[in-house]
Order: C-alpha cells, then sequence, then structure tokens
C-alpha cells in the first residue's frame, strides 16, 4: 500500500477469497465486484498517510474487566429447540452432505 | 548436544526423529468455556447445547472462571510463566461441527508462556522437555460420518467444551520420549485435577508433529499428525511417519508439510483428503471478548492450593523411605496410588519396611486388580489391610510366602475375601511355627529321610537350600523359615 | 392519523397512566395506521394478535395500579432483535423462517416494562446499508418527499434502521428499537425527521442482537421527541451477565435529565466536520444549532479532531472483517436457508452465495480479504491503530468541552436507487456518524429543520462515554430551540386508497 499502491485484486484473488469466505460467485458477477473491491481499498488506502507508529491497536470500544462466570450448568437440555430451525435432521442430529476425510 | 542413542538407521545412513506434541487437554470443569451448558460425557445428542454453542444468531460468550483458574493451575504445574493479560482470538474455519464457523482461541498472546516438564527416560536418566505455551480454546462437535450413505451427523455436546492446547517445543527424539512426555504431562494434569485424561472418552488427545534429519542437521519439513488417542497409537503413528518421510527422503524425494491422519486399523498415516486451504485462518481478537485480565494475587491463591506433584513426590519417596528410583517412579505416576503407597507404609508415627510395602503394592495390588480389571478405589483390600499384614510378617506371625497367600485369600473372591488379615491367619492355624522343638522335630525328619543328598550337602553347602524347601514343605510353610536355615546348616557341620 | 396515533410516547404514557383510553385502543388504533402504511414497507411482520393479547394484560396492570414504564405503549422492533417465537431475518435471505426459541435481552427489558411488541421492521440486510436498499424484502420507503416537480419521487428513509424510522415518522408505532453500527439509527433519523439516539457501546446488552459488527453495533432508539428517547434507554439500558462488553453501571434516570438548562456547558465544533461536498442547507443548519446553543446560554468552543477523515476508511476495514468471520455460522447446518450442493463445501459456497445479498457479498470478501494471510497488519491492524487515534482525539476534546455539535448527515434524503450502484458513494453518507461508533460515545441526531427541497435534516450531538444524561439534557434544549413540527404529507395513504 502507501507510496506503492496495493495490489489490485484480480480474478485470481477474488476467487481465493470467496473460497475462503465459502461464497460462490456467478461468473458474470466477478468482473463488477473486482471494480468495486479495488475502489474500496483503493479508498481505505488513505490510513497509509498517519503515522501509527507506538500506537497499540483499539480492539473494541470499552476498556473493562471482563466479567466471569461461575462453573455452574444453568443452560442446555432443550434439544429441540436447538435443532427446530435446522433444514435438515435426523433423530435429533444436524445432517448435512457426507464429510470425506 | 547429548548423543541420541535412538537413531534410525536407513539406506544412507542414520536419521533422528524431532517430535513436538500438541496435547488437547479437557479442562475439568461443570459447565462449558464460554456457556453454562454441561460437559459430561456420553450424553444424548445435542442435549448439552446451549444457544451460545449452537452459535444461534445473537448470542454471545462468557468465559467460566473456573476454567481460567484450571489453566493458571496447570501452568503453575507446567513451572510455566502466567501471563496476566491475554487475549482470545478468532480462528476461522468451515466445518459442520464447528458451528460459530470460528473457534474461539488464543493465538498471539496466551495465557500461560514458556515453562517445562522433566521426563524419566528408559536408562533412569531424565530430561527436560520445553513446553512452548498453553492456551484456552473451545472444544468442536462431533461429526458421524459412518451412519448414512449420504449424509454426516453432527452432535454438538462438546462444542465450546474448554480445552487446554499445551504445546512442546520440538524436544523428543524417540517414541519413547514421546510417550514418557504424554504420560507425564497426563500425570501432573491428574494431579492437579486440571483433566482427567481419559484418552478412550477423547478428554486427552496428541497431534504429533513429526519431522526427521541427519544427526545435527538442520529441521527438516515436518508433518502433523492430528488426534492420536491412545500412547501405543502414538508410538504406531511417529513409527510409521518417520519411516515414510525416511524412505520419501532417500529416494531423492521431498517430505510435504501437511496434516495427516492416523489409520489406527491400519498402523498408518495418510494426507486428509479435506484441503484445508493453505491454513489461512484469519485469526483477529474476538470482538465479542474483552482481554482477559487477572492479578498476580489470584496467581499466588492458585499456587497456594498446588498439591505435591509427581517429580517432588518421586524425590520425597527415596529421600524418605530409601526406596529405589524405578519404584518411586511407578508409585508417584497416579496420585491415588502414591496416597494408597502411603497409608501402607505408614504406621502411626513409624513407618513399616518400605521396600516390603512398595513390593506388595506395586506386585501384587497391581497384578490383582489386572487380573480383576478393577481401579485401586475398587480394591477389595484397603490400604490399612496390607499394613496390618506387613505387620504380621514382621512380628514373626507369619512368613512372607504365607503373606502371600494371605493376600491372595483377602483379595479374591470367596469367604475370607475383605476379612483381617489376622482372622484369616488364627481361622486357618497359619501362624509361623517358632517352637524350636516343633522345628527341630521336622529338621531331623527329613535329614533322616535323605541320608545320601546330606552326606552330599556337606561337600557342596549349596544343597542345604533344598533340605530348608523340604522343612517348610513339611510343615506347610509355617515353620520360622530363618530358624529351620539355621538348624539345618548347624545339623549338616556348615557353619 | 388519528388522535391516539398522534401522541409521544410521553404522551399516552400519561395517557394511559391517566385512563384518557385504554392500551387497546392504543394499540387497536396503531394496527390501524401500520395497516393503512402498508406502501411504506416499514413494517415486514405485522404481530397484530399478540399485541391485542398484550395490550389486554397490559389494561389490566394498568387498572390494578401496577404498570411498567411503557405499558401499553405499542413499540416497533428492528428486524436485527431476536423474538421468542417470531420470524426473525435481518431482512436476509440466508435466514429464511428463522424462528429464534429465545428474546433478546433489550426487548425482553422493553415486554417487561409493559410495552406492547406488534411489528417487526425492516432494515438493510445484516444492517448493511444506509438507504434501507438491500432488504431482502425489499426498500422501506421515506414518508418524506421533495416539493416540487420530484414530490412522487420514492426517497429512502436512510439505513439501516430505515424500517424503524419510517415507522417513527409514519406513526406506525410510538416510537422504534435500532440499532447503530456506524450511523444505522441516526442517520435514518435525519433523513426522517425523528430523533435518533445510539447510546455508548456497553450501555444495552447485545445479547440476542443479531450480530454485523461487534465491537461496533449497540442498540438504541428512534422516537418522535427527545424526551421518549431518554424513556426508551431507561427501559433499554442496564448490565447483562449474558454480554460482558455490556458495562456494570447503574441506569441514571434520564428524563429526569431533561432539565432544558444547559448554561454554561461547552460545547465543541470540530472544524473537521467542515468536509467538502456537505450541502449548504446543512452548513447554514449546523450555524443555527450553534447560535442556538449559544442563545440557550452554552459555551461554544472550536475544537479539533485530526483523524476524523480516516474514521470512514478503517470503519470499512473494521466493520466487514468483524462481519467476515460474524456471518460465518450462516452455514445452512444448523438454521437458516440451505442450498443442496456436490458436498459440504459445494452446499456452503452454494447456500451463502444464494442467502447473502450484493452489499453482504461485498462486504464479507472485504473482511476476509483484509484479515487474510499477508494483509492483516496492512489493514486489520492498521485500521485498529487509526481507530485508537480516533478514540484519543475525542478523550483530549473531552478535557475542553462536554459534548460536539456537528451536523449528521452530509446531505439530506436521497432517491431510491440513486446510490445503490456506488457503493463508496453510498458508505459517504456515514462519514460524520462512524466516528462515533469508532470511539463508542453516545451521540443522537436530532430534526433541526427543513432543507430546500422541504426534507428534513438533523443535527448529532455527541457524547462522553456513558454520559448519555448531558447528552440528552443538551439534544432536549436544541429540540426546543428547534421546534421542528413538520409533517411529511401523508401520500401512502391515498396509494391505499385511504383519505388522510
Ligand atoms: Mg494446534
Ligand atoms: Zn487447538
Amino acid at each position: 500500500m502507501s507510496a506503492k499502491n496495493h495490489k489490485p485484486i484480480d480474478e485470481a484473488t477474488i476467487r481465493h477469497i470467496a473460497q475462503l469466505a465459502r461464497l460462490a460467485l456467478p461468473p458474470q458477477d466477478s468482473a463488477q465486484l473486482i471494480k468495486e473491491l479495488n475502489e474500496i481499498l483503493g479508498f481505505v488506502e488513505q490510513l497509509n498517510e498517519v503515522n501509527t507508529e507506538n500506537i497499540q491497536p483499539m480492539t473494541g470500544a470499552i476498556e473493562a474487566q471482563i466479567k466471569q462466570r461461575d462453573d455452574i450448568v444453568n443452560d442446555g437440555g432443550y434439544v429441540d429447540k436447538i435443532i427446530a430451525n435446522a433444514p435438515v435432521q435426523d433423530d435429533d442430529y444436524f445432517a448435512v452432505p457426507k464429510v470425506v476425510e | 548436544m547429548t548423543e541420541n542413542k535412538n537413531l534410525i538407521t536407513g539406506a544412507t545412513g542414520d536419521w533422528e526423529i524431532v517430535l513436538g506434541l500438541e496435547v488437547h487437554a479437557q479442562v475439568r470443569s461443570a459447565a462449558k468455556l464460554f456457556s453454562g451448558a454441561a460437559t459430561d460425557y456420553g450424553g444424548e445428542p445435542n442435549t448439552q447445547v446451549s444457544f451460545v454453542d449452537a452459535a444461534m444468531p445473537g448470542m454471545l460468550p462468557v468465559i467460566n472462571r473456573k476454567c481460567v483458574e484450571q489453566a493458571i493451575r496447570t501452568g503453575l504445574g507446567l513451572r510455566a510463566k502466567i501471563n496476566l493479560f491475554s487475549v482470545f482470538d478468532r480462528k476461522n474455519y468451515f466445518y459442520p461441527d464447528l458451528p460459530q464457523g470460528y473457534q474461539i482461541s488464543q493465538y498471539q498472546q496466551p495465557i500461560v508462556g514458556e515453562g517445562a516438564l522433566l521426563i524419566e527416560l528408559e536408562d533412569g536418566t531424565e530430561k527436560s522437555i520445553g513446553i512452548e505455551r498453553l492456551h484456552l480454546e473451545q472444544d468442536a462437535g462431533k461429526s458421524m460420518h459412518d451412519q448414512h450413505p449420504e449424509l454426516s451427523f453432527v452432535d454438538l455436546n462438546r462444542s465450546g467444551v474448554a480445552l487446554m492446547e499445551i504445546v512442546s517445543k520440538p524436544d523428543m527424539r524417540s517414541v519413547s520420549e514421546a510417550q514418557a512426555y504424554v504420560k507425564k504431562l497426563r500425570a501432573i494434569l491428574r494431579y492437579l485435577g486440571t483433566c482427567d485424561g481419559n484418552m478412550e472418552q477423547g478428554s486427552l488427545r496428541a497431534d504429533v508433529n513429526v519431522s526427521v534429519r541427519k544427526p545435527d542437521a538442520d529441521y527438516g519439513t515436518r508433518c502433523e499428525i492430528k488426534n492420536v488417542n491412545s500412547i501405543r497409537f502414538i508410538g504406531q503413528a511417529i513409527d510409521y511417519e518417520a519411516r515414510r518421510q525416511i524412505a520419501v527422503l532417500e529416494d531423492g524425494g521431498k517430505v510435504i508439510q501437511e496434516t495427516r491422519l492416523f489409520d489406527p486399523q491400519k498402523g498408518e498415516t495418510r494426507a486428509m483428503r479435506t484441503k484445508e486451504e493453505a491454513h489461512d485462518y484469519r485469526y483477529f481478537p474476538d470482538p465479542d471478548l474483552v482481554p482477559l485480565t487477572f492479578t498476580q494475587a489470584w496467581v499466588d491463591e492458585i499456587a497456594a492450593t498446588l498439591p505435591e506433584l509427581p517429580d517432588a513426590k518421586k524425590a520425597r519417596f527415596i529421600e524418605a523411605y530409601g526406596l529405589t528410583a524405578y519404584d518411586a517412579n511407578v508409585l508417584v505416576a497416579e496420585a491415588e496410588i502414591a496416597d494408597f503407597f502411603e497409608e501402607v507404609v505408614t504406621n502411626g508415627k513409624t513407618f513399616r519396611d518400605a521396600k516390603a510395602a512398595a513390593n506388595m503394592v506395586i506386585g501384587s495390588v497391581f497384578a490383582g486388580l489386572n487380573r480383576l480389571g478393577k481401579p485401586l478405589a475398587e480394591s477389595p483390600i484397603s490400604a490399612t489391610q496390607i499394613g496390618q499384614l506387613l505387620d504380621l510378617v514382621s512380628a514373626n506371625i507369619i512368613s512372607g510366602r504365607i503373606a502371600k497367600d494371605v493376600f491372595d485369600l483377602m483379595f479374591e473372591e470367596g469367604k475370607y475375601q475383605g476379612k483381617d488379615p489376622m482372622q484369616i491367619v488364627e481361622e486357618k492355624g497359619l501362624q509361623q511355627v517358632t517352637d524350636m522343638s516343633v522345628i527341630e522335630k521336622a529338621v531331623d525328619e527329613v535329614l533322616a529321610a535323605n541320608p545320601e543328598k546330606a552326606a552330599q550337602a556337606k561337600e557342596k553347602p549349596k544343597l542345604a537350600g533344598w533340605f530348608v524347601g523340604q522343612v517348610m514343605q513339611a510343615t506347610a510353610g509355617k515353620a520360622n523359615p530363618q530358624a529351620v536355615n539355621q538348624l539345618i546348616r548347624e545339623k549338616l557341620g556348615l557353619d | 392519523m388519528s388522535e391516539l396515533t398522534a401522541l409521544s410516547l410521553a404522551t399516552a404514557r400519561d395517557g394511559l397512566q391517566a385512563g384518557d383510553f385504554t392500551a387497546s385502543e392504543l394499540v387497536q388504533a396503531h394496527i390501524a395506521e401500520m395497516e393503512s402504511a402498508r406502501a411504506l414497507n416499514a413494517v415486514i411482520l405485522e404481530t397484530a394478535e399478540q399485541a391485542l393479547t398484550m395490550a389486554k394484560a397490559s389494561d389490566a396492570r394498568l387498572q390494578k395500579g401496577k404498570a411498567g414504564a411503557l405499558e401499553g405503549l405499542p413499540i416497533g422492533v428492528k428486524d436485527l432483535f431476536c423474538t421468542e417465537n417470531i420470524r426473525t431475518t435481518a431482512c436476509s435471505k440466508i435466514l429464511d423462517n428463522f424462528v429464534p426459541p429465545y428474546e433478546s435481552t433489550v426487548t425482553e427489558n422493553l415486554w417487561a416494562a409493559g410495552a406492547v411488541q406488534f411489528a417487526k421492521l425492516n432494515n438493510d440486510e445484516f444492517a448493511m446499508g444506509s438507504s434501507n436498499e438491500t432488504s431482502c424484502f425489499g426498500s422501506a420507503l421515506n414518508p418524506w418527499r421533495r416539493k416540487g416537480e420530484d414530490k412522487d419521487k420514492p426517497l429512502v428513509p436512510g439505513g439501516s434502521s430505515g424500517g424503524s424510522a419510517a415507522a417513527v415518522a409514519a406513526h406506525i408505532g410510538v416510537a422504534a428499537l435500532a440499532t447503530d453500527t456506524g450511523g444505522s439509527i441516526r442517520q435514518p433519523a435525519a433523513f426522517t425527521g425523528t430523533v435518533g439516539l445510539k447510546p455508548s457501546y456497553g450501555r444495552c446488552s447485545r445479547w440476542g442482537i443479531i450480530a454485523f459488527a461487534s465491537s461496533l453495533d449497540q442498540a438504541g432508539a428512534i422516537t418522535r421527541n427527545v424526551r421518549d428517547a431518554a424513556i426508551l434507554l431507561g427501559v433499554m439500558a442496564g448490565a447483562d451477565d449474558k454480554d460482558t462488553t455490556c458495562i456494570d453501571l447503574p441506569v441514571p434516570n434520564y428524563e429526569a435529565a431533561l432539565s432544558g438548562d444547559i448554561r454554561g456547558l461547552k460545547i465543541g465544533i470540530p472544524k473537521e466536520y467542515r468536509i467538502d461536498g456537505i450541502a449548504a442547507d446543512i452548513e447554514r443548519l449546523w450555524q443555527q444549532g450553534i447560535d442556538w446553543c449559544k442563545q440557550a446560554g452554552a459555551e461554544l468552543i472550536d475544537i479539533s479532531l485530526p483523524h476524523t477523515k480516516y474514521a470512514l476508511p478503517a470503519y470499512y476495514i473494521i466493520a466487514p472483517a468483524e462481519a467476515s468471520s460474524n456471518l460465518a455460522r450462516y452455514d445452512g447446518v444448523r438454521y437458516g436457508l440451505r442450498k443442496a450442493g456436490r458436498d459440504i463445501t459445494n452446499m456452503y459456497e452454494e447456500t451463502r452465495g444464494a442467502g447473502f445479498g450484493a452489499e453482504v457479498r461485498r462486504r464479507v470478501l472485504i473482511g476476509t480479504y483484509v484479515l487474510s494471510a499477508g494483509y492483516y497488519d496492512a489493514y486489520y491492524l492498521k485500521a485498529m491503530k487509526v481507530r485508537r487515534l480516533i478514540a484519543d482525539d475525542f478523550a483530549k476534546a473531552y478535557e475542553k468541552c462536554d459534548i460536539v455539535l456537528t451536523p449528521t448527515t452530509p446531505s439530506a434524503a436521497f432517491g431510491v436507487g440513486e446510490n445503490i450502484d456506488d457503493p463508496l458513494a453510498m458508505y459517504l453518507n456515514d462519514i460524520l456518524t462512524v466516528p462515533v461508533n469508532l470511539a463508542g460515545l453516545p451521540g443522537i441526531s436530532v430534526p433541526a429543520g427543513l432543507d430546500s427541497q422541504g426534507l428534513p435534516l438533523g443535527l448529532q450531538l455527541i457524547g462522553r462515554p456513558f454520559d448519555e444524561e448531558t447528552l440528552l439534557r443538551a439534544a432536549h434544549v436544541l429540540e426546543e430551540a428547534a421546534q421542528f413540527t413538520a409533517q411529511p404529507k401523508q401520500w401512502w395513504k391515498e396509494q391505499n386508497g385511504v383519505v388522510s
């Protein structure tokens, strides 16, 4: 990025990202998407004007002590609610196309 | 660098195996890492699942304090650095038993940093294996691929159960070192009460990183063998994988860095068919969880509750009871065994014969339990009773030999099972004969019955033992063996 | 509009308590209003029957003198809040007919206070959008239209909480719940002449709200005046053991904070918000707002928020990154849409390809890219560092002032379809609201006037973290000064054949 511009997203890159994100992309969409994503990446590139040396990244909007839970079983035990919305289920299991390892 | 005696000889010379282990240990806790669902093993499918564990829309993780405490406790047991600030990250990948589409784990800032673990080698020497880190993460659910021709079934009961991933440095050089490492780690976890170490139920699983190299060369390319779930399989998997890699290299090929699966039926490893595209997990800090922070005071509080761990216990057993390193090692492998032994050896404020106590526990008790297929907790005889049995021997009421018979009576099914040893001795009239006139009579009878042997024995003193045996037999083992021995030697004129 | 639907939340509440009318009457009137306003497409699920049952129960409690703070008040809910046994979709095809077996904490709080659930409201798909046009149910429409020759041209209500804003502006409900990740409450409020309150990050629980970008999402309210927002926030807010990013702080009586007095209050005017391309009417209105505050006795202070310009680019890295991960759970396994595939991977791809709309796909791809190997440091880490600088800017400004005053949007509502093919142009809508989310601050948009085409414009006030009291106090004074009483012409009733 910065002085040297970011390597533009090309067809191979977009296929790779789509694969990582598990998104089917109709081939006719990719040209438009490549254009849009490159515009957005071009836009965010202005961040390189900012000197962020020695700046701690901010990962959240609050800085609080994390709240912790006691080790008590007070949830679960409602299998019907868990599988109620399942597109395919079998005998209280979620069912998916067979996975071959 | 110490010389490695565990080299594998190949066609082109010797090879050294380099091993590192990533052990996933299920945290002992009632509820899951980020939800209030139960962690019990073997529940009906999807019954121990909360909306959080099923990654329903809008659900948020809330961390279980106990799991944090268990991780700290384990870190302390591994003499490791405890990080007062650590971060939960998301590890993103798709798999049907990973409901969120990411695993909450710790990446760059784990809760526990570097530590060390001591293993005992076969030659009795010790070796320190470096611990790289320990981090907390969620377990995935369970997929079953063999229940239906076209479908895999998913059960989320395990989804979200807390795991400690304990990563070693690549410090191991042989199958036996790797196995000793897992055994020792398991012992420590069980001592600490942070993991039940049950490998059959999957509460302890190992990923083994295997590479080979010519001695003193740089590290070779490694393969990761996933989810090896017994000590024996760890051995088989490493053996197979090391030989496979050596064959590839000696054929002029290259080892490809990949994830492999161990097939216990065939005793082989094979590359996983599901491609994990270049392992691009896109880790980033989980925005649903602020960083995990706690005070040194809390760590100190936990440290104060740590039990005596195997290394310290072993040293004490050697020091206090005069046990051999071997016996001590066997006895400290499990905290319950060590406790049992200490109960056997302790008699009020004094100690019984430690060697005899160790033999009784390691020999008789272990062998007996093995025969019955029972754990120590279900032993038919208590440690107190074994102590009483030892006391009968040292008080010369019974001989060591009779003690073994009494032990068997107490142990095995039957009317004497579980009874106190003195009662059995009395009921069966097993008291040692100490009356010298009775013993002398028996000795005389045996000598008289075997005049030729007696003559020979005068020339060959070793034959005296045979007469001792005959007398013991004649007295049904009840004669005091020392007295018999002395009398025979006297009568044969050997002293 | 009937007499009952003309009431604000506060006046309706007072009328119910005084026994001037019943909750059943009030709710019935709003159901009628809802049915006559279907052309606005603000409501995507009407739950009239349940509403009448709830109203009956409210009447019983009112009679026994056991009324809650929102007893009998019909309040619409953005479809991002999970509602038990009521279909919740985030306006995405991927959730299909998802029926949550649980209730979000914020809506739970509402019903516990006696509020009546009667409608799930339209929004941009997964709250990704600034016009409500990315909804799988089609866009909600803005009740407002331009004067003159454009008078029949449909305008967007803003987004993502477009349905909430349109519903409140058209008096379909007395108020509506909404969420704000980068301006999704304040921008539609500004576009529809309503009040939009985004509380501090951590003020309201996120539990049960479908996540877009977890470190930015915050529940809030769209209402017809500042008092209503104060009342509603008082019920919504509060600690929640189920959300560890929700802060354990007592909830003040926000309504009591509306003293009408801002004498001596220091109001900061950030010079960086005078951006290029801002509408002249908005510049003018901002100056007007400054004058009103001065007249009310506040002290106006020039401040600098030097990293303002970088908020939008940082946001368009952080929000998509979090979204790409948050939306990974929509995989066709446990709920929602499933499309058949050759194998498991292909099933995922087909399901997600078919279930996500264009804008969501775009953001998932961008988010995946900026987190992927080799790009994390250059994009994501960089953006998180810039975020810190933006938050620090505000922290420094609040050493000098108590509150910041800016316009809410760079323009008034635009036409349906005008920006839909230009993602960047659409993103620029949030340029004045996004810094507030990055810093986790409370912000509010107050309707302050009409532009030359007769469309409403909003002014934004930004408060210190967790100081919603001062924010509401100042907003109330601004509201009093602006005296915004304009109402949109009820063209949607004519379309339905109903005469208003
Ligand atoms: Mg690992
Ligand atoms: Zn792991």
